[in-house]
């Protein structure tokens, strides 16, 4: 199996100029990540993110994660209703016209008997909610990720997700709201009930990390490939991976590994200049 | 697991045909399916931790000591360091193989023991198995559910082995707690050699040690 989309083919050509520009940029610098030719940099942002998450972030959405539960989850499926419309938009850019027609039911569902969204109806009714960005509709057009890159305030992403993002937001419906004061408070909510969801995972992960920079690196670029695979990204087997090397029985199944490929190869730019 | 002896190779023929008979009994004997082998360690490891107020209020230690006597016999931890390591395992002695996955085993554990000690009233979900019966190398996938946050998703790889399934990789919204280690492995190797991956872990190990001696 091939590791590119299979919707992927289709666009390639529309897209391999711009495919082909992100994937010169990644040239790999001896010795350090491929993806990463700009680690220094980002190491340096991903600093002063910490120090901002450390002292600002995490203390306000420490604070708001002891509201009640009812209402935290309702500002969540609130700005997961708004989400959904550009959601379903995606689905349908990705070639998933039925998974789109899903999104925007849930979307009239939940912003009618939902109450604005508070209450997420839809999932009861067995319209499951997605998650699509401009961003994986990208990937799944042929764009490769491009170089890792770490955004002032944002956090972890990559050169095809930062350009996606202007997407993103120009889609967004909290930014066109009139009142600036009632803007502003909508993002700043968001941006808390989104801090909120990932107390403990954090923990986790300053636990669990020898190098915390390298862990959400690779971290951030998984768990994309997952979201652009919709959670069933082909396997990858290690081709340093033998049975054999170690006490461990052999398995009878190396036949059988079709999907074998280089874990480079999963992460690597689709267009590789070299 | 099997062992070598002095005829490694009349041995690995030996095991190979033992390992097919076990697995040809194994199949008679109605071995326990990686999905419900996943699904009674999970509800096992849950009602436990939804009865004692020790672990729900951060104990670590009694975290760790459920994790090591109900999850870690259905871990193959020497897989899991072999993946984390990659290219570099084959550099390492036998010594070196043993010590890292010992650090790398008592790094998970704490982990995901601590892990254990947030649960608050988490569900989990157990998605449809697609493995077949003659299959060797599986994935099983379930989610978990919070009110009020997003689904994760919660994958395990298992590998057969003679009649039993062990766990080699655990795979959290799609990223690999085990793959998710090579890079900063490989860098440690290239910095330090093996052994400079060896003392990494250790330090790592010792400074959440005291971390947890701290809390008590």
């Amino acid at each position: 199996m091939n590791h590119i989309h299979p919707t992927a083919a289709r666009y390639r050509s529309l897209l391999a100029p711009l495919a082909l520009s992100l994937g010169l940029a990644a040239c790999a610098s001896p010795g350090g990540h491929p993806q990463d030719p700009l680690e220094p940099m980002n190491r340096a942002t991903f600093r002063f993110n910490d120090t901002v998450d450390t002292y600002a972030l995490r203390p306000v959405a420490q604070v708001y994660a002891e509201a009640p539960l009812p209402v935290r989850t309702g500002v969540a499926n609130f700005f997961g209703n708004i989400r959904d419309v550009w959601t379903g938009v995606n689905n349908v850019l990705q070639g998933k016209p039925l998974d789109g027609v899903s999104d925007f039911g849930r979307v009239l569902v939940n912003s009618t008997i939902g109450m604005l969204g508070v209450f997420d109806v839809a999932t009861d009714m067995g319209l499951e909610k997605h998650d699509e960005d401009l961003g994986q509709t990208l990937a799944v057009w042929g764009v490769g990720d491009g170089p890792y890159l770490v955004l002032p305030f944002l956090g972890p992403s990559t050169v095809r997700d930062s350009v996606a993002l202007i997407g993103d937001w120009s889609a967004d419906p909290v930014g066109y709201v009139e009142d600036i004061p009632t803007r502003n408070s909508l993002r700043a909510l968001r941006i808390v009930n989104a801090r909120a969801g990932l107390l403990g995972a954090d923990e986790a992960a300053n636990q669990a990390a020898l190098d915390k920079y390298e862990y959400f690196r690779s971290f951030y670029l998984q768990y994309r490939r997952n979201q652009v695979y919709d959670g069933q990204p082909p396997r990858i087997k290690d081709p340093d991976d033998e049975a054999g090397l170690d006490d461990a029985p052999e398995t009878p199944s190396a036949a059988l590994k079709l999907d074998a490929q280089p874990l480079a190869a999963s992460v690597a730019p689709v267009e590789n200049p070299q | 697991m099997m062992t070598k002896t002095l005829f490694p190779r009349v041995s690995r023929l030996c095991a190979a045909l033992v390992l097919s008979a076990g697995m040809s009994m194994s199949v008679l004997a109605d071995t326990q399916a990686p999905d419900a082998l996943v699904k009674s360690v999970t509800d096992d490891v849950v009602t436990i931790v939804r009865q004692d107020k020790a672990i729900q209020s951060g104990d670590t230690r009694k975290a760790v000591e459920l994790v090591e006597t109900r999850v870690l016999p259905n871990f193959d931890f020497a897989h899991m360091t072999r993946l984390a390591v990659g290219k570099d395992w084959k550099q390492a002695t036998p010594e070196q193989k043993t010590a890292l996955t010992q650090e790398f085993k008592t790094l998970l554990v704490r982990t995901y023991s601590n892990a254990l000690t947030q649960y608050k009233n988490q569900q989990i979900d157990y998605k449809p198995f697609k493995g077949k019966p003659e299959d060797t190398d599986v994935v099983v996938r379930t989610e978990v559910r919070q009110p009020g946050a997003k689904p994760v998703q919660l994958d395990y790889a298992l590998e057969r082995q003679g009649d039993a399934w062990k766990v080699y990789d655990v795979m959290v919204a799609g990223v690999s707690l085990v793959t998710n280690y090579r890079e900063t492995f490989a860098q440690e190797v290239r910095n330090g050699g093996i052994d400079g991956l060896l003392k990494s872990l250790r330090d790592k190990n010792k400074q959440l040690e005291s971390q947890v001696a701290a809390k008590k």
